[in-house]
Parts: C-alpha cells; sequence; structure tokens
C-alpha cells in the first residue's frame, strides 16, 4: 500500500487529510473521535482573542442545498467563531496533541486587525504544542462585520501587514486562509508570500443564501423572520475551489507556495483532484459533518489504491496536472473531436437530442424507432449530449486523426495551432507584422 | 389454525377476521412524501418520452413526475387528470408493467422502471384528498347527451362532455355507478371505497345526472334515448360470461369469476363469504388472477388456475401471473376443462392437455383430474342484449377511430366496443375521444 506520509510545511501527518476549523474540530472530545477515526490532522475551531467569547445565534446556524434523495450538495453557515473561552480551547488543545504526537495540530486564529492583539493571541498559543498556525481571513459572515475574516482577506495589504506580524512574533509555521469571496484570488495569496506566510490554504466558504422561505419571504437559514448571508460550502463549491488552487499553483507570482487545499473535498477522489492541482494536501469539513469522522478510511484506502494503480507516490501526485492547466488563447483549436454514440448501450431517453436540437446545433438526428445519431457535419463537439446522457460512457467523443476531413468543415484536421496565431485574431496579425 | 380452514365444500370463515383483513389491504401501499422525490428523482425527463407513447390516454408523464419532484402534486394531478379523469384508479389497476413502466427508458437500462403508477397515485391521492373537484363547466351549450352505463368508459365520457358545457344523463343498471371499478377489480387493489369516493369526485364537476335500475333493452331503448337526447354514448361493458362448453357446468359451486369478484367487492363481512378448499379457475386473464388470488386470500387451500395455451400467451401480465404465483396460486397451461364431476355439487375438475405447438389449439388424449369444489369461469365475457340496428364485429359494437357507431349519432367505448384491451385505461381514452367527437358534431350541426 502506498505511503500516504504527508510532510506539509514540515508539519507531520500520517496522512494528507486534515479536518478543516470548523465545528467537527471545536473541541477536544470532537478531536479525539477524529483522530481515533484516522484523520491525519485537525485545523482547531479558530480562536479569538482574550475575554469574553462571541456569541452564537440560538436559531439555525445552517442551511443546505439537497439533491436527490437529500443528498447533501451544499452547505451553508452563520456560525462564527468558537464561542467558548479561550483558557478552555488552550487545555484542550494541549491535552489532544500531547496525546496524539504523530497527528497534526493547526490552531485558527482570528483577532482584531492590530498588531497588540495578534502578538497576545500568539503568545497565549506557544506553549500547547500546536504544530502551525492558519490565519482566519476568509470567514465571510459575522466577525467580519467587525472588521475580522473575510474582511482582512479581501485586502491585500491587510493580509500582508497580518502575516508579518505573525511571522515576527511566533516561529510556528503560518498558514494563510484565503477568502473566495474576492474577484483574483491571485492577489490575496502574493500578499500572503510578500508577508511571509509558509503556505496559504483555501477555499473558505463563499458568501451565500441558500434558499429563500416562499411563505416567510426571508432567506435560509432564517432567525425569526430575518436571514443574514453565510459561507457556502460542500461538493457544490468544489469546481470554484479546484480553480482557485490551480490559479495559485501556475501563477508566476505565487507558484511553489504550499498550498492545502478546501473545498467540498468528499472522497478520495476530490482529495486527489486537488493534490494534482497543486494542494500539498486537503482539509474536509462538509463531508464529515454530512456522514461523520468514518469517511476518512474510504478517502485514506481510496487514495493509496490510486497511488498504487498508477506507482506513483504522494509527491509524484502533488502539482502533476498544474503543468497542464493553461490559458484558453493557448488551446489547440485544430483538435477536432466528434461526438459518438454506441446504439448498444443507448436507451433511447432523448435527452442527447432534447438538448442539442433545442439548445445547440441540431446535430443529434432522432430517426424512427427512437434511434439517435450524431450528425458529424454539424457536430461542434461541445460535449453537451455526452453531459446529459444519462449512460456513462454511451456517448464519446472520437478525436480525429491528423489529416481527416471534419465533415462540418470540410477541412482537414491540422497540426496544433491556438488563438495566437489564428487569422481571425487581430491581436496574431499584428504580431505577424 | 381454525376449523373452518381445512373444512371441505364451500364455506365462510376459512380465516380469522384478523388474517382476511391483513389479506385484503392495500396490494400496493402508497408512497409518502420522501419516496415520491425518491422515485421521481429517478425520472430522466426522456424526449417525447416512450412511457407516453405507451399510456391509452397519453398523460404527460415525464411533466407531472418533475411536477412531483418540484413540490407540487396538485399541479402533475391536474397534468394527470386532464388526460385522464380516472388517474385515481388507473394508478391502482393499469397494467403498468405492460404500458407506461414497459416503455419506460429504465426499464430498458436496468431492469427497474421509475414507478410511474405509484408516482400517479400519490399526485392523484393528494389532490383528490382536498375533496374539491378542480375542473369547471364551460358555459352551457344547450346540448343534452345520454350515456349508457356508468363505468370508466361511461364516465369518462360524461365528464368531458360535462367540461365542455353538454347536459348529461348517466344511464347505468346496477345499484352504484363505477363499472368494473366497482364491481369488477380485486380488493385488494382498490380498497377503502375508493372506487366510488372517486366517482363521487368525479361527478362535482355538475351537469352529469346519474339514473340507475336502467338498462339498455330492458328501462330504456335505444331508440328512445335517439329520440330524446342530441346524442348517445354507449358504454354498458360486457355482460354475458361465456361458457366452458363442459359437461357437468351446471353442478352446484360452478361459477362465474366476474360474480365471485364483485361479491367479494361488495361484500361487508369478509368472513361471512363463503370460498371452497380446493378452487380451480379457468381463464388466463387478469378476471382469473383476480379471482384465483382472492380465493387464495379468502383462506382457499389449493388455487389453481387453468388456462388452455402456453403461459406466454396469457392475458394477465407477467407481474399479474407473478402475484398468483407468490400467493399460492398454481398455474396449469395447457390444459382445458372437459368435464366437471360430482353429486350435484362439483367435487372434481377433468381436464385434457393441449397441444398449441401448431398454432391451432389441440385437445391430446392426456387427461388429469383435480379435486374441485369451486370453479370459477374466466374465459371472457360478451355483449348481451344490444339493438339489432347497431353493427357488431366479433362480438363488439363496430366503432371507428373517435368511437361512432354504425349509426349516426350513438358513440360507444369501453368493454362493449371494439378495440382496446378490455383496460380501465383504453375505456377512459374511448370515452373521453368520443365525448370530444360529440362536441365537435354537436357543434358542427348547430
Amino acid at each position: 500500500m502506498a505511503d500516504l506520509r504527508s510532510n506539509f510545511i514540515g508539519i507531520k501527518s500520517p496522512n494528507p487529510f486534515w479536518l478543516a476549523s470548523a465545528p467537527p474540530t471545536d473541541k477536544e472530545y470532537n478531536v479525539r473521535r477524529a483522530y481515533e477515526a484516522g484523520w491525519g490532522g485537525v485545523v482547531w475551531k479558530t480562536l479569538g482573542s482574550e475575554g469574553p467569547p462571541v456569541v452564537n445565534v440560538n436559531g439555525p446556524r445552517y442551511g443546505v442545498i439537497h439533491g436527490a434523495d437529500r443528498r447533501v450538495l451544499g452547505i451553508n453557515n452563520i456560525e462564527l467563531i468558537t464561542d467558548r473561552p479561550l483558557e478552555v480551547n488552550l487545555r484542550e488543545i494541549k491535552s489532544v496533541k500531547r496525546d496524539y504526537p504523530d497527528r497534526a495540530l493547526i490552531i485558527s486564529l482570528m483577532v482584531p486587525c492590530d498588531e497588540e492583539s495578534w502578538k497576545a493571541i500568539l503568545h497565549r498559543i506557544e506553549d500547547t504544542g500546536a504544530d502551525g498556525v492558519e490565519l482566519n481571513f476568509g470567514c465571510p459572515h459575522g466577525m467580519a462585520e467587525r472588521g475580522m475574516g473575510s474582511a482582512v482577506g479581501q485586502v491585500p495589504e491587510y493580509i500582508e501587514m497580518v502575516t508579518r506580524w505573525v511571522k515576527k512574533h511566533s516561529r510556528m509555521p503560518c498558514i494563510v486562509k484565503l477568502t473566495p469571496n474576492i474577484t483574483d484570488v491571485r492577489k490575496p495569496a502574493e500578499a500572503a508570500k510578500r508577508g511571509g506566510a509558509d503556505a496559504v490554504s483555501l477555499i473558505n466558504t463563499i458568501n451565500s443564501i441558500t434558499s429563500v422561505d416562499l411563505d416567510l419571504f426571508a432567506p435560509q437559514p432564517t432567525i425569526d423572520g430575518k436571514g443574514s448571508h453565510g459561507g457556502y460550502c460542500g461538493p457544490a463549491v468544489k469546481p470554484i475551489a479546484l480553480n482557485m488552487v490551480a490559479e495559485i499553483a501556475r501563477s508566476a507570482e505565487t507558484r511553489g507556495i504550499p498550498i492545502s487545499g478546501i473545498g467540498g473535498v468528499t472522497t478520495w477522489r476530490d482529495a486527489a483532484e486537488f493534490m494534482a492541482l497543486g494542494a500539498g494536501n486537503v482539509q474536509v469539513c462538509t463531508a464529515a459533518m454530512t456522514y461523520g469522522f468514518k469517511i476518512v478510511q474510504e478517502m485514506i484506502s481510496g487514495l493509496a489504491d490510486y497511488l498504487d494503480s498508477h506507482q506513483m507516490q504522494l509527491d509524484d501526485l502533488i502539482g502533476r496536472a498544474v503543468p497542464n492547466v493553461t490559458d484558453w488563447q493557448h488551446l489547440n483549436l485544430n483538435y477536432i473531436t466528434k461526438a459518438v454514440i454506441d446504439q448498444d448501450l443507448c436507451i433511447s431517453c432523448g435527452r442527447c437530442y432534447a438538448a442539442c436540437e433545442d439548445t445547440s446545433h441540431q446535430a443529434i438526428a432522432m430517426n424512427p424507432g427512437r434511434v439517435f445519431e450524431v450528425i458529424e457535419e454539424e457536430c461542434v463537439a461541445c460535449n453537451l449530449c455526452l453531459d446529459v446522457c444519462p449512460v456513462e460512457n454511451c456517448i464519446t467523443m472520437r478525436e480525429l486523426e491528423i489529416g481527416e476531413i471534419d465533415k462540418r468543415t470540410g477541412e482537414p484536421r491540422r497540426e496544433y495551432a491556438n488563438w495566437t496565431s489564428h487569422p481571425n485574431n487581430p491581436m496574431a496579425a499584428q504580431a505577424a507584422e | 389454525m381454525s376449523q373452518a380452514r381445512l373444512s371441505p365444500g364451500v364455506v365462510p370463515g376459512r380465516l380469522t377476521p384478523d388474517a382476511l383483513a391483513a389479506n385484503f389491504t392495500d396490494v400496493a401501499p402508497p408512497l409518502d412524501r420522501h419516496e415520491a422525490q425518491v422515485a421521481a428523482d429517478r425520472c430522466y425527463f426522456c424526449h417525447d418520452a416512450p412511457c407516453i407513447t405507451a399510456c391509452p390516454t397519453g398523460i404527460d408523464i415525464p411533466l407531472f413526475i418533475r411536477q412531483i419532484g418540484t413540490g407540487t402534486p396538485d399541479a402533475a394531478a391536474m397534468t394527470i387528470l386532464g388526460a385522464n379523469i380516472f388517474g385515481g384508479m388507473c394508478a391502482r389497476v393499469c397494467p403498468t408493467e405492460n404500458l407506461c413502466e414497459g416503455a419506460c427508458v429504465r426499464e430498458a437500462a436496468e431492469g427497474r422502471p421509475v414507478e410511474i403508477g405509484a408516482l400517479q397515485r400519490y399526485a392523484t391521492d393528494h389532490l383528490m384528498a382536498k375533496g374539491a373537484h378542480p375542473f369547471t363547466r364551460a358555459a352551457p351549450t344547450g346540448h343534452r347527451v345520454a350515456v349508457v352505463g356508468a363505468g370508466p368508459a361511461g364516465l369518462a365520457c360524461a365528464h368531458r362532455l360535462a367540461m365542455k358545457g353538454i347536459d348529461v344523463t348517466v344511464f347505468e343498471a346496477r345499484p352504484k355507478p363505477g363499472g368494473l371499478n366497482e364491481y369488477g377489480i380485486a380488493s385488494y387493489k382498490a380498497v377503502d371505497g375508493f372506487a366510488q369516493a372517486e366517482v363521487e369526485w368525479l361527478l362535482k364537476i355538475g351537469g352529469i345526472e346519474l339514473r340507475h335500475g336502467h338498462r339498455l333493452g330492458a328501462e330504456i331503448t335505444l331508440e328512445e334515448l335517439r329520440a330524446d337526447y342530441d346524442a348517445v354514448f354507449l358504454g354498458m361493458g360486457l355482460s354475458g360470461v361465456n361458457a366452458l362448453g363442459a359437461p357437468g357446468e351446471e353442478r352446484m359451486h360452478v361459477l362465474d369469476a366476474v360474480d365471485f369478484i364483485r361479491d367479494l367487492r361488495q361484500a361487508s363481512d369478509l368472513t361471512a363469504l363463503p370460498v371452497g378448499r380446493d378452487v380451480v379457475v379457468i381463464g388466463g386473464g387478469m378476471t382469473a388472477v383476480d379471482a384465483a388470488v382472492q380465493a387464495r386470500l379468502l383462506g382457499a387451500e389449493n388455487v389453481t388456475i387453468l388456462y388452455r395455451r402456453g403461459q406466454e400467451r396469457m392475458a394477465a401480465s407477467r407481474h399479474e401471473q407473478e402475484h398468483a404465483t407468490a400467493s399460492g396460486v398454481r398455474i396449469i397451461c395447457n390444459a382445458v376443462p372437459v368435464a366437471l364431476h360430482g353429486n350435484g355439487t362439483v367435487a372434481q375438475i377433468e381436464c385434457a392437455y393441449t397441444d398449441d405447438s401448431s398454432g391451432a389449439l389441440v385437445v391430446t388424449d392426456q387427461r388429469f383430474r383435480l379435486p374441485a369444489d369451486q370453479v370459477f369461469r374466466a374465459i371472457g365475457q360478451r355483449l348481451d342484449g344490444t339493438p339489432d340496428e347497431l353493427r357488431l364485429t366479433g362480438g363488439k359494437i363496430d366503432v371507428d377511430a373517435v368511437g361512432r357507431s354504425s349509426i349516426p349519432g350513438v358513440w360507444a367505448g369501453g368493454d362493449c366496443a371494439l378495440g382496446g384491451d378490455d383496460l380501465t385505461v383504453t375505456a377512459v381514452a374511448e370515452g373521453r375521444d368520443a365525448a370530444e367527437d360529440i362536441v365537435e358534431y354537436l357543434g358542427a350541426r348547430t
């Protein structure tokens, strides 16, 4: 079985699966159970400054998006950072770390945006034995209204400033957790790097209203008839998170900074995808909140199985897909495929036809007997038929050979060429002059 | 075990009241809300869906399932009932495995179709539970139409005519409306008086007068109806039962399966309903299965269906056949009764094996006997008592695609008319379509 031991910015854990800073990591009881279940590491739920802890609402903290059979696709929350006294958290962290020295334990922090506050909290956590800190610059609800969380994460200068304070007042490895509620995730990542961060973790939750109660006319979750935007997470946000991780992994300015991937990791496969796009490890929350801590066992066996079957080490996987993430302008415009429908697998539902006929390129014919066939003369290879087909592998895309005639254009398939040199590109024309 | 259970002859009370109650509960319990959501989610919303084509009433099945899935079961019910006013009963009695569910692409894909029948029931039950009738009548046209028979065909026709502003009088021979929905369907398929509740709900549209105790050719004649009404729709079903043509058929306890089913449906106390210990049902259709299964459920020890051809030719669907065998009914194929023995009361049935491998049915010399203290005929029904001037084909009223008979101004549909599969759902379709044609006919005439 593949060796899943992970070394992330010097923090060792028996596997690359950490629990993200969130309700599952709010106290000793949960964290012990998580470690017993097999989690490689835990980012303890965000601690605030000394003094009276924050308070949470006493109504619903979560909203949910369900798929079929009430499968949880996304959760939105309006819970704040830990609402337990700082001393209690510190005592518990110390106790847990002492009993689980081989597991990673990171402390998430969020204090007001002044150097004294950061210096004070860093001092308080010094002797807990924790392996590092994660700066919560991502939380988009509640705390942001008080100038913390994503309010900091949305201003690269603040990220840089606070990260500098943290590096100045602590020797602990420092992970900066980024908010996705920005226009270009590379900017805060660059700021973190400038500030001396050892790593970034992303994404935190996305500003969201899960749903609207159509009788109360109030957003959900609803607190006494009102609702406030929350932070969205779970499988639904994974595509957004993957892109942001990839952007940081491939940007010239941020390339090489370690990334802890977060956002909808539910299975080993999700984790492997994050890692292929450059994440050194992953953090999980919603899947654990949906199914409990035991899911890590599937993640461990699945990732090991995958690595074994591909004869890879964990390090071989990290960043392996990054070189293949490129800009649109570099995509091969002479790469031509055509949809092919396997008539033996086809169950004649006609969804490909409806999708293509109504919304796309009229490239599927509905023949007598509900036989659906691709009209290659019209097929632009958009893939929509394949996407909506309920039968796996019933519709596939066939790549044309170099020189083979594309029946749509009547032209043969040519060698690689992209937009930068395309005759329709005015910029290309200038470049050629 | 009660003493009566093994009593020879046709006796009541073979099972305890509790056992009977359990045996005759809903054969397919309704889906709850979550089950309906999960079932609805399996629908692929096919383009030009095969299930719609397979439904004789052409219900837009993917649409109503999507409406259930999005939490609007009443809208789903309107989609169903707009095409089939008996959508509630059809959800219970349609051989869906041969119709919509048989055509479902998920049947082709994985042998497990979307549960269309159960979903249809979920939606229609939801709407009907509110009690109100959801359709309204158009402005009165002043026309009057007579409908003969208050079964699925007649009432579907009457409802559609009423919707179009026509006043309808329905003449029914039996004391209750509903036709085979009330009298001819196994009890466990439509429990809790659903057939009557559905008719009551249907009649709430208004403009439909129901007259019981009127049999065509007795209390009323076609001639009179034609004289008194602007159009006539005949939907009286089949009243005669085909005979076995075997010696001994006159012996006691040789009965028509339809009468047994009717008595069961109308019985207020199942413990008082007698049934044989060794029951033989002759026939291969739904009536045979309904009679056989219910004889078992009443406590008959041995129930045998005797069918003259191979099992693949049985009119009862595969699902029905499996329901029968799972209920402990033995199905003997390729066998016919040749004599019924007994001393006044039937005691044995003598059968002969048949051979239809050449296509023609050949009765062989190989014979066997079964103990039989009760025998049910279920080899089809025939049309009785139609006026001579009405042209018949194959023993049924000859009609065109929209139900017009050989007599101008007279339409027919349901089991008494040519075509269809003698199913509730085809009767509904024929009644509805005839109504539409009558509306057109009356409109053109005025």
